[in-house]
């Protein structure tokens, strides 16, 4: 018999706030939310701000009664924490699968098939990453990834199942139970917009989704929402390597023809990614608040010859600028390059993504200097084919700017300032 | 890897002739001692802290140094940790005697610590190396 596909989908649990209370103990206990860049809006909550009542997404002025209220304590996004933190859970949890897939800053998928004992494995790697790197982490199991999604939702809820769950382990019928009990939001994929349309036909929860008719499905909607229902069914339709249609963050990254081992050649690649990256990110009319630089060498290399690092800089402002996103690529580049490697893949990563029509002057940015930038944009985007050399030359006008973001609770660089490392107490 | 990624642009993968082989010097460089493979076991559980206050002197902890924490060990009778105590990260050599947890310090202006049943005591890591400018 073949072997069956299982995948096991990690999330982190109020990835950011977890981040925060790693350092700050007083924080435990407390509720406690993330801002977006600039402080705007809130993208993440402990539990118990959860239970205060807080709103995923709701702007912070919104809520300053309940902050009062509950005493919630506030905090500006340290980018530069949340990636090293994510670059270190990630990093571990490539021991535990030989196949995975980064989905976000805070969610992965690893290949669980052949593993005999799926629910100790995920135990096993809650306990792991909760000791080594300090995060709370839940663990979905299931046959597919939609599956693998919907397991990981189940995982944080319930309580009994300490974390990790296999919706394998259910039988048929407490399956269409939990179906029936999880309202049709919560597969993965079908978001706000899709909800008020299948609800229009009468389609309100899992199961009743899982029951449709494949074919008027497809016809209604679209393949995609075809391929949802086969996975919800537990017919496996994405493989580990198809990026998912949601975006909370745009990668651009490529594995090189062949190994780099210059500078030069890694900021030619980088800025070439970084505009691909922009482009995208301009066709979705979003901005971004903080971006990613990883350069890794061929993972299978003898022991002394492996090098992988991802430094993470915050946007003193969100931008779609190519030339303002290159820079900073670069500069992040320079901080993490050693001589006498031999790359093999490089990569950059758009965060703290926000929609363009949410753009807030700073005080220091005036109307005229980001149409201007709109302008190079626009110019840039008709000649961005040919992009090489041209911005080779753009990233070389890059000083040390020291890319700070106005955020006026942010909690020190822990991990990648020596300037700012946490304080034991001798006392 | 696959065909979602195409590789490196030719126009930039031309311009390396020394693709291939590396040379024999490259490899001679990368015997260069790195401080990094001898303090470090375990590169994602690792982390630096800065220490604050006199308490560890006898160790040869003091104020301003950095320490070397791995958060992969597990904690040990008589090692040097960082606890969490009271909301704050605390350096402190580790007593385990039979069911007594206590937090020794490392000079006698301070008093060792004994971990109530009921508190809200957790080890954060191991210390495993400090490091003291002169």
């Amino acid at each position: 018999m073949a072997e069956a596909e299982r995948f096991a989908l990690i999330d982190c649990n109020n990835f950011y706030v977890s981040c925060e209370r790693l350092f700050n103990p007083k924080l435990e206990g407390r509720p406690v939310v993330v801002l977006s860049n600039n402080d705007g809006c809130v993208v993440s909550r402990s539990s118990e701000a959860k239970e205060a009542g807080v709103k995923m997404g709701v702007p912070l002025f919104k809520i300053t009664d309940l902050i009062k209220q509950h005493g919630i304590v506030t905090l500006s996004s340290n980018y530069a924490l949340y990636g090293d933190i994510s670059e270190r859970i990630m990093s571990i949890l490539r021991n535990f699968s030989p196949s995975q897939e980064i989905y976000s800053i805070d969610e992965c998928f690893l290949d669980f098939s052949g593993i005999a004992d799926g629910l100790a494995h995920g135990r096993l790697i809650r306990q792991t990453i909760k000791q080594q790197a300090g995060v709370p982490v839940c663990v979905g199991i299931a046959s597919t990834k939609t599956l693998a999604k919907l397991a990981n939702g189940t995982a944080k809820k319930s309580t009994e199942c300490g974390g990790v769950f296999d919706i394998s382990a259910l039988t048929d019928r407490q399956r269409l139970e939990l179906f029936a009990a999880a309202p049709v939001g919560d597969v993965w994929g079908i978001g706000r917009k899709l909800v008020e349309r299948l609800e229009a036909i009468g389609v309100h929860t899992v199961k009743e989704f899982h029951d449709s008719d494949l074919d008027k499905m497809k016809e209604l909607f679209s393949v995609v929402v075809e391929r949802t229902i086969r996975e919800l069914r537990g017919q496996s339709c994405l493989a580990m390597t198809e990026i998912a249609p949601v975006r909370k963050q745009i990668l651009s990254s490529r594995s090189f023809g062949t190994y780099v081992y210059e500078l030069g050649d890694l900021e030619q690649a980088v800025a070439t990614y970084m505009a691909t990256a922009a482009l995208k990110l301009r066709a979705d009319e979003s901005l971004a608040g903080a971006l990613q630089v990883f350069i890794k060498t061929n993972r299978y290399a003898a022991p002394e010859d492996l090098y992988s690092q991802t430094a993470t800089v915050t946007l003193k402002n969100p931008t779609d600028d190519s030339i303002q996103l290159v820079k900073a690529a670069i500069s992040a580049l320079r901080q993490i390059y050693k001589k006498g490697y031999a790359y093999q893949k490089a990569g950059v990563c758009l965060l703290d993504l926000s929609s363009i029509n949410e753009r807030q002057l700073s005080l220091f940015q005036s109307e005229a200097s980001v149409s201007r930038s709109e302008k190079i944009m626009k110019l840039m985007d008709a000649t961005n084919s040919t992009m090489g050399r041209g911005t080779l030359y753009l990233a070389a006008e890059g000083q040390n700017h020291r890319w700070q973001i106005k955020s006026n609770f942010k909690s020190p660089e822990y991990t990648t300032s020596w300037k700012e490392l946490p304080i034991a107490h001798a006392k | 890897m696959s065909e979602r990624e195409p590789g490196y642009p030719e126009a930039l993968a031309d311009n390396r002739r020394s693709a291939g082989f590396p040379s024999p010097a490259d490899d001679y460089l990368e015997l260069k001692l790195d401080l990094n493979n001898l303090l470090i076991k375990h590169r994602e559980a690792t982390f630096f802290l800065r220490v604050e206050g006199d308490s560890m002197v006898g160790a040869g902890i003091h104020s301003g140094d950095l320490i070397i924490v791995d958060r992969a060990l597990q904690a040990q009778h008589k090692k040097v940790v960082v606890a969490v105590l009271d909301g704050e990260l605390l350096v402190r050599r580790l007593s385990l005697q039979g069911s007594e947890i206590s937090l020794v310090a490392e000079n006698s202006d301070f008093t060792d610590i004994k971990i109530a049943e009921a508190s809200s005591f957790e080890i954060w890591g191991t210390v495993t190396n400090v490091i003291h400018e002169l």
